[in-house]
């Protein structure tokens, strides 16, 4: 069987939602797989936050809490944060490489839906959550970190972060979409993320910090997660922090997912 | 019958880079047409505009009818795509790479399978298939590229460039990739450098330079156009290379051209009466004969004659200067793809 004995196919009028749908399915089959294949992303997603958690807990933790195992029960819930909120970088960085290598090209002269390559790429980075948030929570655990809640509160507070990540990822690929270069997705999504990763309770109470620093930190989203985070893995409120991680998402969402779709579809 | 392609006084421009000033392009079902010209002239811009890819500023094209700004989605049924720079996935391996695009396609798991491996198999990549692609030499890559472009079946193929930087033995495949293909009904769109390359699988050949249509019709017809036949006269004598063109140039009204590497003189004759009288001038003018060939011009001749310019990848050295804008396609793309 070739392609020359093949009778030709008549063309159909309109692309069906359900098709633009598994068009979707297919290219984030497309992401999980490159990760997979991708060894660097493997270990870059694996190895940093058991960096981060050794580095914070063993260097900082003496210094901040008086003792590895109660600064470690402080700081993981914003690792957990400081963890996905980096691994969205991805997203923006995968796009751009999809734009520059000419890969979208192909997707585009195929008859698939516009949004399918969009829509995969940000599927498929769940699951890059998902791992980055299981590697960290079970590397913690076996540095001794315990959940003081229960599993119901523990599991919502994975959902949380993979909620978050997923509306932040935006952020990234819009300006995976904006920059020419990978080198320049990395760049100005580290300088976008570092002062929202840090400026916040993250690592550290807030009441050390200069007055008008304590302001940027209540009202960084950051902040909130984290503060929920650690309501919901080690005890404490969660109520209003919860709340207010939610909706400071779907804000994130709603103005930069309609940026990133509209930059999108002026560089495909 | 529908024309495959019909393409008429496209234009695009970038910024003020015109890349299109015009254009009309005709493709007949079932046959290959080449479109030639040097780097820069426009051609890849031509190719993404009947891909669906880019918009053009001016003008309308039809691929088997179908408008392919209005009727984008119709278009990309009928199409396959291999581009200038192989727009594989790097990360995925060969064969995930073809699935994927037969899933894309609608084709069932089993299907995408199936045909990704009969692909591998017939471009001779079935070795590595299971490696990534950026594991690929760039020949691979290419081959994998122009397998990608085959999957859905396309009526009509885009060839941007497909063998440059191939090796001649893969060069011989792909050429025979394609007379198979239009064997079967396919037609054709083939850009290229390479003037031999048109001349072997061409039915039509459109010349295009600066954006513009310079030069239409069949190989044979292009290279009549240009003077039809070439006289080349070789001297005993380096000596005489002066006087012999002198000669040719008073029969011929043409200035010839005097290669003293070779010690060849080279000049178009409308036809071939005048060759008695040429050499009975020579003989009279006392210069002495190594060599006296008429032969039909080659489409090199074709271009330079048309384009002012050498054949580009045929050596500029006895061309004029001041024609070599390798930058140029590269600042195009960079054009095309850079957010506005």
């Amino acid at each position: 069987m070739t392609a020359a004995t093949l009778p030709f196919a008549e063309p159909t009028g309109r692309l069906n939602p359900l098709t633009g749908l598994r068009n979707t399915f297919t290219l984030t089959w497309r992401s999980v797989l490159k990760i997979r294949t991708n060894m660097e992303d493997l270990v870059g997603l694996s190895l940093q936050p058991i960096m981060f958690l050794l580095l914070f807990t063993y260097v900082f933790g003496g210094a901040i809490a008086g003792g590895t195992h109660a600064y470690l029960q402080y700081s993981l819930p914003g690792l957990l944060v400081m963890t996905v909120v980096f691994a969205t970088l991805g997203t923006g960085l995968m796009l751009n490489q999809d734009i520059t290598g000419g890969v979208f090209d192909r997707f585009r002269s195929l008859p698939i839906a516009r949004s399918a390559p969009l829509g995969g790429a940000v599927l498929g980075d769940m699951v890059r959550y998902m791992i980055s948030v299981a590697i960290t929570l079970g590397f913690a655990m076996i540095l001794g970190f315990r959940v003081e809640t229960n599993p119901v509160s523990a599991i919502a507070g994975c959902l949380l972060l993979l909620f978050f990540a997923l509306c932040m990822c935006w952020v990234s690929a819009l300006i995976g979409m904006l920059v020419k270069t990978p080198q320049g997705v990395q760049m100005y999504g580290f300088l976008a993320m570092f002062p929202l990763v840090f400026g916040s309770n993250l690592l550290v109470p807030a009441t050390t910090m200069p007055g008008w620093l304590q302001s940027f930190v209540k009202v960084n989203p950051m902040t909130d997660l984290t503060s929920a985070e650690r309501g919901l893995l080690t005890g404490g409120p969660v109520g209003t922090a919860a709340l207010h991680s939610v909706l400071w998402a779907l804000a994130i969402f709603a103005v930069f997912a309609p940026l990133a779709v509209r930059a999108y579809r002026r560089r495909t | 019958m529908t024309n495959a392609i019909e393409a008429s006084g496209l234009v695009k421009r970038f910024g003020k880079t015109t890349a299109l000033a015009g254009v009309d392009l005709v493709a007949r079902p079932g046959t290959v047409l080449g479109v030639l010209g040097p780097n820069g002239a426009g051609k890849t811009t031509a190719v993404r505009i009947l891909a669906t890819l880019l918009r053009p500023d001016g003008g309308q094209a039809r691929v088997c009818g179908y408008d392919v700004g209005r009727q984008a989605y119709q278009v990309r049924q009928l199409i396959g795509l291999t581009g200038q720079y192989a727009s594989v996935d790097e990360g995925l391996s060969g064969i995930n790479n073809l699935i994927m695009i037969g899933r894309l396609l609608g084709q069932s798991r089993r299907g995408a399978r199936a045909r990704a491996s009969e692909l591998l198999e017939r471009f001779d990549l079935t070795e590595a298939a299971q490696r990534p692609v950026k594991t690929y030499s760039g020949g691979m890559r290419r081959r994998l590229d122009l397998a990608a472009s085959l999957v859905g079946n396309p009526r009509v193929l885009y060839l941007d460039e497909p063998t440059t930087g191939l090796d001649p033995r893969s060069r011989t495949d792909v050429w025979a990739m394609v007379r198979g293909l239009v064997t079967g009904g396919v037609t054709v769109l083939l850009t290229t450098q390479y003037l031999d390359e048109a001349d072997q699988l061409a039915d039509d050949i459109v010349v295009i330079d600066h954006g513009k249509l310079i030069a239409t019709g069949t190989p044979d017809e292009l290279k009549d156009r240009s003077g039809g036949q070439v006289l080349e006269v070789e001297p005993a004598s380096r000596a005489w290379l002066d006087r012999t063109a002198a000669v040719l140039a008073s029969r011929t009204g043409v200035k010839p051209a005097a290669d003293t590497e070779s010690g060849l003189v080279r000049v178009p004759v409308p036809n071939a009466s005048v060759l008695p009288i040429i050499i009975r001038d020579l003989d009279e003018a006392g210069v002495d004969l190594a060599e006296f060939t008429l032969r039909k011009a080659s489409l090199d001749e074709v271009f330079l004659g048309l384009t002012g310019a050498p054949a580009p990848g045929q050596g500029s050295d006895d061309g004029p200067a001041g024609y070599d804008r390798p930058q140029h396609d590269d600042e195009i793309r960079e054009l095309e793809r850079s957010p506005r």
